[in-house]
């Protein structure tokens, strides 16, 4: 399947569309951010400004429509460029990761033999440490903010593609074109690149999709933790914990600050669904054998 | 033939050695061709034949598989001890191959117009734009219709005739010394079979490239080749050329095998294929690897293995009982 007939049987599946509006839509919020929310100090456009020094959470008004957080954070505010954040966060992590998991499983089932053997007790080493901890002990020590919280989740979140693109390459290098290719004359790098990279990444990228959501859960889950980003940065994990001590509700009202909660945790919720949606489509659409 | 060999395969052994033991796939082949001929290499499945090939091409996957013995003398060089870049610029250049499959040896995710450019400009120092051309330029020779539009099309849209006609436009458009065709025909149905084969006998006429004929198909083998080597069990067991292979085989696993081509209008009893199966290349019987199905067997069979001799001038066979055979011939009153 060519990728232009992907892309409009992305465009004409249900799900997909769905999932593929939220994912615009979150794009605009991200890009147009500075107009939506402008900044009061254009220079740090990602510390969410305060409307005072009060403890409690205020209702959303007129003034703040997502009402403040604890600390008299302004929700809005925290969400819009929290969007940035979020993409940000998602797309360098399984960026990278990605590509570390496509070069060891490319070579690693290219070359086969004791390199392959190699790399592959290495994946399985790291593959049995536990992620969540492994990520929160490792930005523990590399220290508190984002650029670390990225490292940590980096180091531990590329073995599955890996062992993905490792699995496909071995079942495409016995594909005759490969053969074919080499019986022409081609090198290594012309058959990786053009005859078996292009021919798997597909499985990959839906791999991709479906990990952009739970990076994104995960790096929140760190911030809310209070590893991630600093207090103040327009982080949604962030936006999250600064409504711990208030989602119980109070005064006879179970959920009199429900928007420190609700608010948050929604944009973070339909970021994810709409990463897993646009997984699914294309799962659907690439492989009916998966399902 | 006075000419110069074009490739001079001189005992060659490939082997893989697996967990379940080592496979002779290939166990001291041996057989020339000269520029511009045709040879046939014919044999049931799993005798050797494309490891034969893939050893020729050194495309023989490394573990498990080595070749152990022997040298490939193409145009006097031992391609055995090249390496792999040195390799690389003879494959699809001076030496290129076709394969069974033409549903999978084009890659899915190209239009054949890539696939026949990548092929021109691995080896030749030509603009894109050039190869572009040059790829029309062969998809006319193969005889593809509308090869403008063609060209631009993905090996889906093609059928497997026309697949297997864009395989062979690859694999000639650097116009190699020898083209190895690695049973191209036996995924096609029967009129398209003959097309391919109609084809590749002309194109060899205006290329004048030599062809290795692998096939496990004695009437593709009879109408396109000039000498043949039968293979059985990683060895070659006869080896003459085709008239006097067809009008007088010298080997029984030959002439089995010709009887086994259906002859439908004759007598039904050559209907029968030779009986029994190939044996188990991890467990070879000694001796001579046919004894198991010979029906000219003797004790001296199941001890010493025969090695290829000139029984007549030119042709030669691997049998220590070919007076036995001749004998039967007589009795049944054939050739
Ligand atoms: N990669 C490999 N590992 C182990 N054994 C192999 C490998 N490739 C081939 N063989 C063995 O080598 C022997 C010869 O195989 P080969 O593919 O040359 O047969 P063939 O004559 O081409 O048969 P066919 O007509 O089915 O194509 C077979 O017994 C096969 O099992
Ligand atoms: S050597 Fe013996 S077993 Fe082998 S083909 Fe000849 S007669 Fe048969
Ligand atoms: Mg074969």
């Amino acid at each position: 399947m060519e990728w232009q007939e992907v892309v409009i049987r992305l465009f004409k599946n249900k799900i997909s569309l769905i999932g593929l509006i939220l994912i615009i839509f979150f794009g605009v919020i991200a890009i147009g951010a500075p107009w939506i929310a402008p900044p009061s100090d254009p220079s740090e456009p990602y510390m969410v400004p305060r409307a005072g020094w009060g403890f409690e959470p205020q209702p959303p008004s007129s003034e703040h429509i997502f009402g403040t957080a604890e600390g008299q954070y302004d929700i809005f505010y925290g969400i819009i460029w929290g969007t940035r954040t979020a993409f940000r966060i998602g797309f360098i992590i399984v960026g990278i990761s990605s590509f570390i998991g496509i070069l060891v499983g490319t070579l690693a089932g290219y070359y086969g033999g004791w390199f392959d053997e190699v790399v592959m007790r290495i994946t399985d080493i790291f593959m049995a440490i536990p992620f969540l901890i492994a990520a929160i002990v490792m930005t523990t020590i590399l220290g508190q903010g984002l650029r670390n919280v990225m490292i940590a989740l980096i180091t531990f979140g590329w073995m599955n593609s890996a062992r993905l693109m490792r699995s496909q390459v071995l079942s495409i290098k016995e594909e005759e074109f490969v053969i074919a290719a080499d019986a022409l004359g081609a090198g290594d790098f012309r058959i990786i690149f053009k005859h078996v990279i292009l021919n798997t990444i597909f499985p990959l990228v839906i791999e991709a999709s479906m990990r952009m959501g739970s990076m994104v859960i995960t790096a929140s889950t760190l911030s809310f933790l209070g590893i991630g980003a600093p207090e103040g940065y327009a982080d949604w994990g962030q936006m999250i914990s600064f409504a711990r001590n208030w989602i119980l509700g109070g005064e006879g009202n179970a959920i009199k600050y429900w928007f420190t909660v609700v608010i948050p945790g929604g944009a973070i919720t339909l970021f994810c669904l709409s990463w897993n949606l646009i997984g699914d489509a294309f799962r659907d659409i690439l492989d009916p054998k998966l399902q | 033939m006075s000419k110069e060999k074009l490739i001079d395969v001189n005992d060659l052994a490939t082997y893989f050695h697996t967990e379940e033991g080592t496979v002779k796939a290939v166990d001291g082949v041996s057989f020339e061709i000269y520029p511009g001929e045709t040879l046939g290499i014919v044999g049931e499945s799993g005798c050797g034949k494309s490891v034969t090939s893939l050893s020729i091409m050194r495309l023989i996957e490394s573990p498990p598989g080595k070749i152990e013995n022997g040298e490939i003398l193409f145009n006097g060089k031992d391609l055995t001890k090249l390496n792999q870049k040195q390799m690389r610029k003879i494959r699809g250049n001076d030496i290129s191959m076709i394969f069974q499959e033409p549903m999978t040896s084009l890659n899915p995710v190209y239009t054949v117009g890539d696939q026949i450019m990548e092929a021109i400009l691995i080896h030749k120092d030509v603009s894109k734009k050039e190869a572009r051309q040059e790829a029309i330029d062969m998809l006319t020779k193969v005889g593809i219709p509308l090869p403008e539009q063609r060209v631009d099309e993905y090996p889906h849209q093609l059928s497997g005739g026309m697949r297997q006609r864009v395989m062979i436009a690859m694999s000639l458009s650097c116009d190699p010394q020898l083209l190895i065709a690695d049973e191209p025909t036996t995924a096609l149905d029967v009129t398209i079979q003959a097309q391919i084969l109609e084809l590749m006998n002309s194109l060899k006429r205006q290329f004048g490239m030599a062809i290795m004929m692998i096939t496990h198909d004695l009437g593709v083998i009879a109408e396109v080749s000039d000498r043949v080597a039968v293979m059985y069990a990683g060895k070659v067991v006869e080896y003459a050329d085709v008239k006097d292979l067809y009008g007088d085989p010298k080997h029984p696993y030959t002439w089995g095998l010709m009887y086994s081509i259906p002859h439908i209008e004759k007598d039904l009893e050559r209907l029968e294929a030779i009986p029994g199966n190939v044996p188990n290349p991890l467990n070879f019987p000694e001796g001579c690897k046919f004894n198991t199905r010979c029906q000219f067997a003797t004790d001296k069979c199941r001890v010493d293995e025969p090695e290829l001799e000139e029984v007549e001038e030119g042709h030669y066979s691997a049998c220590w009982h070919v007076d036995k055979l001749e004998e039967q011939k007589a009795k049944q009153g054939r050739g």
